[in-house]
């Protein structure tokens, strides 16, 4: 497609990266077909292609971002379908990126929006803080109907119907001395939203790693990958995050003996893999945020270089959701399928994979309409193919879609654990 | 060096009443069904034929065909032109708008309505995607068969204003054979039905008049299809030459003995390899010229048609024959070839030709269009559908070069003009447009367009739909 940018424009880097992407549009279209937002509301402002043509709009003539081109960008879930699609090869991922803190940085939101997302930016990337807010919601869930009522408000309301209804249990983690664990070492990022509602997928990823002789580093001071606040457009804040977790990572891995940066949910291990990118122009950091990119792996990944045993069959249907970090982030798609089934489990693959269930971060907060009915949506192709258990890779999936169906979902680790010898996942038993 | 393509300069008696029209159209659509703020104007100025972009006045997303109704009316009382728009894939400018002009897009109206196995057809609205037809009732094996390389985004609106084709149209037909019926909204907001569920009607085929008419006849807003049963088993078997001579020629005998396989795509060396760099469905790389013949039937009928091909191909001193192992390869295979145009984008602009020429002529008309490329320092890629002479040249450029994107344009229409004087056509399955428009001369005399304009006339005498294409602008009935 053609461009039209300055050499005083393209002189920024970020903005010389993004005229690079938009050249290999050309506008074939293809993308609004597998785009959740197009798919539902049939507008082309609301596809791929037509954000694509906003961000150019924006971007050449060098205007702040406003209400107009803000609305169509939010409503772009990042679930990177179009990427899958795109047979010219678009960077979407970057170029959507860029836009959103060009958004962050030129335009001032309405009040309500601002405060909602602060709050988020401030709450989300801290267990502590989202420990207690999760306490909190649990005593406010009456007050959810009332404030749907007033439209600003609906993003509050949409969190409180998102809130578990109890609040999770942290299992034992019984982690065997580093002594029996010879086959590998390895990182495994605790992370932020998904240990405070949902502890048990780590503690299964630890169980069945050290039964398999992988010993576990944990590394003090790790925090936030940045991912929520990359994708609110709050992009120092994001690298803050992602250089915390470098050096706390460099370190151990200076120490010797790292062979995997591991990620049990998946929104986190895209951002993960892009710190490399994200920080491609600090020199202090890119060398660094390369290596660290390099070693991510997706739990997945890592346990299929493990090689596990065939198991027999077992009478369990398992409907794998893909989520959009894994199938189209990270291009992770048969891997954990076939996890499972070496397991001994039957899967069945829901109609409509590509779709997004909604989830995609902070964004069933803060479009809950869309959220709803991609969520909905979900559900009724995942039901449509009669599964005892729910499995997917991403913490945020896994909450979507559980408060939609009385299915039990689970992560993926949480089956392999259980099928090598682990406990039943608790979901599985009431 | 040839000059821009003009558009009808803007009714100024339009333009100055743009606010008074867009409060009026804003009230036929309520529920955000009207985009006119200047920024979201932008994303609708182009489709796929980017090489030429105008702002519209407005854009119409109606819900029903009521909808359409009230739009179309309220334009033609009020003299204001429309531009029909599926999902804006076209590749010659078909759904480009004008200022003075309301794009009326019909991707709200995606309903599949109702599918008829009984009786093999299926009920859908015009926004539906040409791909989700065959999504929907493939599980009860069956399909939609016009198979546009766009189908995945493509409408059946779109579809039937192109009369689109695709690469399973050797064997089924393309998008007329396989209409049933329509509802169509005229352009004084009347809302017709043409044909109905079954291969023929009673009384004139108006049918046969709308599929192709460019959204100039009137506004589809739904269309009864026919779906056919899937055969027993089908393979697509890649075919190595070491020019596109010998496998234009190889083509022209499978066809000349009397063979229709289902499929029959033809990729120069250039095309095998954009394609293979995004598909990776394991096309030769060694080879200049490929044949992607797809075969189908029970297992027996494969083998026989495969060997009377295989024969030919051999004649032809073809290097490689390779069948497809399994369904995943066989799919790899059609997703490298049906993304030709957009992966094409992974190393240039490009402007994609659409010139039909007869079978025996293919060698000849690919050797002048790679002359009239390298003549100008351009680069060619060539990707189609052989077995009805249906060629697709890409002519690459830099979109950002003027100069290149004004020889690109020069070299595409030379090499339109290679193929009428072929005997051939202008064009097979994408449509005249915008793009192809001030060539219909060299197709037709005035005498010939003077009555399709007549037909044209008799459905829209204000000229008001989709007005800038498909007819040279000089030449043309006072409106």
């Amino acid at each position: 497609m053609q461009t039209s940018f300055t050499p005083a424009q393209l002189s920024d880097p970020h903005v010389a990266e993004s005229e690079k992407i938009l050249r290999r549009c050309v506008h074939c279209g293809f993308c609004t077909a597998t785009c959740p937002t197009y798919v539902t509301l049939g507008n082309e402002l609301d596809s791929p292609r037509g954000r694509i043509y906003l961000i150019k709009d924006m971007l050449e003539n060098d205007r702040p971002a406003d209400r107009e081109v803000v609305t169509h960008i939010d409503r772009c879930l990042s679930c990177l379908a179009c990427t899958t699609t795109c047979p010219s090869g678009v960077d979407y991922m970057h170029l959507i990126d860029h836009a959103r803190v060009h958004i962050e940085q030129t335009y001032r939101r309405p009040l309500a929006d601002r405060l909602i997302r602060s709050l988020l930016a401030a709450v989300l990337p801290y267990p502590a803080r989202f420990r207690a807010a999760l306490a909190l919601a649990r005593v406010a869930r009456p007050l959810a109907p009332l404030l749907r009522r007033a439209a600003p408000l609906a993003p509050l309301a949409a969190m409180l119907d998102l809130a578990p209804r109890h609040a999770a249990k942290r299992p034992e983690r019984a982690v065997p001395p580093d002594s029996a664990l010879t086959r590998g070492r390895v990182i495994l990022l605790e992370g932020c939203a998904q240990p405070t509602l949902d502890p048990g997928i780590n503690a299964a990823t630890v169980r069945l790693l050290t039964r398999f002789g992988v010993a576990i580093a944990t590394p003090k001071g790790e925090g936030c990958c940045g991912a929520l606040v990359h994708h609110m457009g709050r992009e120092q804040q994001a690298l803050a995050f992602a250089r915390r977790n470098i050096d706390v990572w460099m370190r151990e891995i200076d120490a010797g003996g790292i062979d995997a940066i591991l990620i049990t949910a998946s929104g986190c291990g895209t951002t993960i893999k892009d710190y490399g990118h994200m920080l491609r122009l600090d020199p202090l950091y890119a060398e660094k945020a390369a290596k660290i990119s390099a070693l991510a792996q997706d739990i997945t990944e890592y346990l299929a270089t493990l090689h596990l045993e065939a198991l027999p069959k077992r009478d369990l249907v398992v409907a794998y959701h893909s989520a959009c970090s894994l199938q189209h982030g990270q291009k992770i798609t048969a891997l954990p399928k076939l996890l499972l089934k070496t397991a001994g489990f039957t899967v069945r693959d829901p109609a409509e994979g590509h779709l997004c269930c909604g989830s995609a971060g902070t964004y069933n907060i803060l479009q809950p309409d869309i959220s709803a009915t991609l969520r909905r949506r979900k559900v009724k192709n995942i039901e449509a193919t009669k599964p005892d258990v729910i499995a997917a890779g991403n913490i945020g999936c896994l909450t979507q879609i559980a408060s939609a169906t009385a299915i039990p979902i689970v992560h993926t680790v949480e089956l392999l654990d259980w099928a090598y010898g682990g406990p039943k996942p608790l979901k599985l038993n009431s | 060096m040839s000059q821009p393509i003009a558009f009808l300069p803007p009714r100024a008696d339009v333009l100055s009443q743009r606010e008074r029209i867009i409060a009026d159209l804003g009230r036929l659509l309520p529920d955000g069904g009207l985009v006119h703020e200047a920024r979201e104007l932008v994303p609708f100025e182009t489709d796929a034929y980017v090489a030429y972009r105008q702002l519209p006045l407005a854009v119409a997303l109606p819900r029903t065909t009521q909808e359409v109704s009230a739009v179309l009316d309220y334009c033609n009382r009020n003299g204001v032109p429309v531009v029909p728009r599926g999902a804006g894939t076209s590749l010659c400018g078909g759904a480009i708008p004008q200022p003075d002009a309301v794009v009326l897009g019909l991707s709200r109206m995606s309903a599949i309505l109702e599918v008829d196995l009984e009786n093999r057809v299926a009920r859908v609205q015009a926004g539906v995607t040409n791909l989700s037809i065959s999504e929907t009732v493939g599980p009860e094996g069956f399909f939609y068969a016009p198979d546009p390389s766009s189908q995945l985004a493509c409408t059946i609106g779109g579809n039937i204003g192109m009369n689109s084709g695709g690469a399973h149209c050797l064997k089924y037909g393309v998008t007329t054979n396989n209409l049933l019926g329509v509802t169509m909204v005229l352009m004084d907001g009347t809302i017709i039905t043409l044909g109905g569920s079954h291969l023929d009607s009673a009384g004139y085929d108006l049918l046969g008049l709308v599929c192709g008419s460019e959204g100039q006849l009137g506004v589809v807003t739904e269309a009864t299809v026919r779906i056919l049963a899937k055969a027993e088993g089908a393979r697509p078997v890649l075919f190595g030459f070491a020019t596109s001579h010998e496998a234009g020629a190889c083509v022209a005998d499978v066809i000349g003995a009397g063979i229709i396989p289902v499929a029959i795509e033809f990729m120069d060396k250039q095309a095998i390899e954009i394609c293979e760099a995004f598909a990776k469905a394991g096309y030769p790389l060694h080879v200049g010229a490929l044949l992607i013949i797809e075969v189908e039937g029970s297992e027996a009928e494969m083998e026989a048609m495969l060997a009377a091909i295989v024969a030919i191909a051999r004649r032809h001193g073809v290097m490689t024959v390779r069948e497809s192992q399994s369904a995943t390869e066989a799919a790899l295979i059609w997703k490298g070839r049906k993304s030709a145009f957009g992966a094409t984008g992974r190393i240039a602009d490009y402007i994609c030709m659409d010139g039909t020429v007869p079978l025996g002529k293919l060698s000849h008309v690919l050797q002048r269009t790679e002359e009239i490329c390298t003549g100008l320092g351009l680069r060619v890629a060539n990707v189609f559908h052989a077995g009805d002479g249906n060629m697709h040249p890409l002519i690459l450029f830099d979109a950002n070069d003027p100069a290149e994107a004004a020889k690109a344009e020069a070299a595409g229409n030379e090499i339109l003009k290679v193929c009428v004087e072929a005997g051939g056509c202008l064009t097979g399955e994408h449509g005249v447009g915008i793009e192809k428009r001030d060539l219909m001369r060299f197709q037709f005399s005035q005498a010939d367009l003077d009555q399709q304009m007549a037909v044209r006339y008799a459905f829209d005498a204000g000229w008001l739909l989709n007005p800038s294409k498909v007819f040279p602008l000089e030449g043309r009935p006072a409106a």
